[in-house]
């Protein structure tokens, strides 16, 4: 049996209602390690204990009184530092929220909190979820656990290298172009970006609205079917919210998985690692020998997704960080003269460079004259891209393809921003088209690095798309490894 | 590669309420250049006839029944105001 800090959250659970283990054990296990790791990992921006023990030992005196809220009862998870807690630090890896702390939680965090589990961390990210290796964080990079001279990915690095290294049980990124399955590739976990809608983004902050969707991190399907199980479901508090079904995702682990795989034959193009496509073409055997019905298929749009995305999330996001002024919270400049120097100092000092660089391309795409050549067009691409999707899928049931074309990559190797931007080339078209997709440990590279495989699903088809993944990773072993600490 | 000729950084920081430094400027505007370079590629495909996508899925309004309930108290309000007196966020004169 792997060490205490290497179980799933099946195991564990199962292990507290035998009353082999206590919550308040398994937290303290966690905090241990966290303390020996971090100074080398850097996963988290903080971490509170005594809330985590408190946590912690209520879970324990709930199980002693038979009044167990179910499997996530006493199980530590982490969140991202873009979901807000009441009383935690929420800054969004910011110098302008840098002392801002959460006056009331997020959907789902009430909703784990109802479930039981244990919330530890506020996990590492790029600055408000814009980057792809957690570089961009004001408060420093995390390290990837499989070599920590390496980035975790990004945006939610910490999500990743917290779970990876064993600091934590499971934990929840935020995904807007990849930002939870690109991490999970690059660090050997399983990711999923829910369909748009499924969950709820009330406490999340803002990066790019129509795209951004929370959704976990697990060592496995198993675990991802029982953490969105308690975060997905509509909420009147995000209009966006999907009045959608949420069925019991871990019992349909085992019920039939679809049959009918597309492989996007665009996704297999230049820039991808050789290795990285070997394993993806011996996933793709392995379904085949399993009797799937796998064909390519020709998703057209997918060269202009990058394009389509940089402006509809630039342009999103300049909207959106018109809020940080200033004035109500966050940092507010000190060599303010009037009201508009307030607003220009304020966000000029509190924002770091990508951050800035996102918003002045939004501003941009929006500004007057612009407006129709950017943003409109890039809206109606968008129309195209999903229309692609939405016609393979009437084809197959999923679709299977890389999850990044590289792996984990030295920390400070990528200086160019558009460089860094073309490593979301494979993930970006399913927050454009609001699908769901999963990324599924699938190897190794020569260098001992994890390599993903995404799954692409239909809207609201989670139970599914998990069920597809489950097939793969129960005749595998590749998430029983991890890393040496 | 350069901006655009038309992308003038100082009026879009101006827009965006970002002082930007003269070397940001110059910095961003570089980057940004062979960002949009690559996003012209949009003018290639025909949209003709077809709809812009704001949101994946049809989103309606929703409506909220009138009802009053209990929001933040006067202190949680305020915790995060960069300053305050008197139950209020200060902030520097706006009209003179």
């Amino acid at each position: 049996m792997a060490p205490l800090h290497f179980q799933t959250i099946a195991e564990l659970s199962g292990r507290l209602a035998r009353r082999e283990l206590t919550a308040v054990e398994l937290i303290q296990s966690l905090i241990a390690r966290t303390r020996a790791l971090e100074p080398r990992l850097h996963a988290f921006n903080s971490f509170d204990e005594a809330d985590a023990l408190a946590q912690a030992t209520a879970s324990d005196a709930r199980r002693a009184a038979g009044q167990v809220r179910g499997p996530l009862d006493g199980i530590p998870i982490g969140l991202k530092d873009v979901i807000a807690v009441t009383g935690q630090p929420l800054t969004a890896s910011s110098k302008i929220l840098q002392n801002f702390v959460s006056p009331y939680d997020a959907t789902v965090t009430r909703k784990l909190k109802d479930a039981g589990a244990v919330l530890f961390g506020r996990l590492n990210c790029d600055e408000f979820a814009m980057g792809s290796s957690n570089e961009n964080s004001a408060f420093g990079p995390a390290g990837n656990p499989w070599d920590t001279t390496r980035v975790p990915g990004g945006s939610s690095g910490g999500s990743a290298a917290a779970l990876a290294a064993g600091e934590v049980i499971a934990s929840l990124g935020s995904d807007t172009g990849g930002s939870i399955r690109q991490p999970a590739a690059l660090c050997g976990l399983v990711g999923l970006k829910p369909t748009y809608g499924l969950v709820s983004r009330y406490g999340l902050v803002a990066y790019a609205s129509s795209l951004d969707q929370i959704g976990p991190f697990g060592r496995t399907t198993e675990d991802i079917a029982l953490v969105l199980r308690a975060i997905a479901g509509h909420d009147p508090l995000d209009s966006t919210s999907f009045k959608a079904e949420v069925p019991d995702y871990r019992a349909a682990l085992a019920g039939p998985a679809p049959r009918r795989i597309g492989i996007p034959k665009e996704y297999f193009g230049e820039g991808l690692d050789p290795e990285i496509a070997a394993a993806v073409e011996d996933a793709v055997k392995f379904y085949r020998d399993r009797g799937c019905e796998v064909k390519e298929v020709s998703l057209p749009h997918t060269r202009y997704c990058l394009d389509a995305y940089y402006v509809i999330a630039t342009a999103e996001a300049s909207s959106n960080l018109a809020r940080f002024d200033g004035v109500r919270y966050g940092h507010r400049s000190k060599a303010a003269t009037d009201a508009i120097d307030l607003y220009a100092k304020s966000r000029a000092e509190g924002f770091g460079a990508e951050v800035k660089r996102r918003i002045i391309l939004g501003t941009y795409v929006l500004s007057s004259g612009y407006y129709d050549a950017y943003y409109l067009r890039a809206q109606k691409v968008r129309t195209l891209i999903r229309q692609d999707f939405l016609q393979a899928f009437t084809e197959v049931d999923a679709l299977l393809t890389p999850t990044s074309p590289v792996p984990a990559f030295k920390i400070g190797e990528k200086a160019d921003p558009l460089a860094m931007y073309l490593l979301d080339i494979y993930t970006i078209g399913v927050n454009l088209a609001g699908l769901p997709a999963a990324s599924v440990p699938c190897g190794f590279t020569s260098g001992g690095l994890p390599i993903g495989l995404q799954l692409i699903g239909q809207p609201f088809k989670e139970a599914d798309l998990l069920a597809l993944a489950h097939t793969y990773e129960q005749a595998h072993e590749w998430t029983r490894r991890h890393p040496a600490l | 590669m350069s901006a655009p000729q038309d992308f003038n950084v100082d009026y879009l920081a101006q827009l965006a309420r970002l002082a930007l430094t003269p070397e940001e400027k110059a910095k961003f505007a570089a980057q940004l250049g062979d960002v949009l370079h690559h996003i012209e590629q949009l003018a290639k495909v025909d949209v003709t006839g077809v709809e812009p996508t704001a949101h994946a899925f049809p989103i309606e309004n929703v409506w909220d029944a009138d009802a009053p309930r209990a929001g933040l108290s006067v202190a949680d309000a305020l915790r995060n105001a960069p300053a305050q007196r008197e139950n209020m966020i200060s902030v520097p004169k706006v009209v003179e």
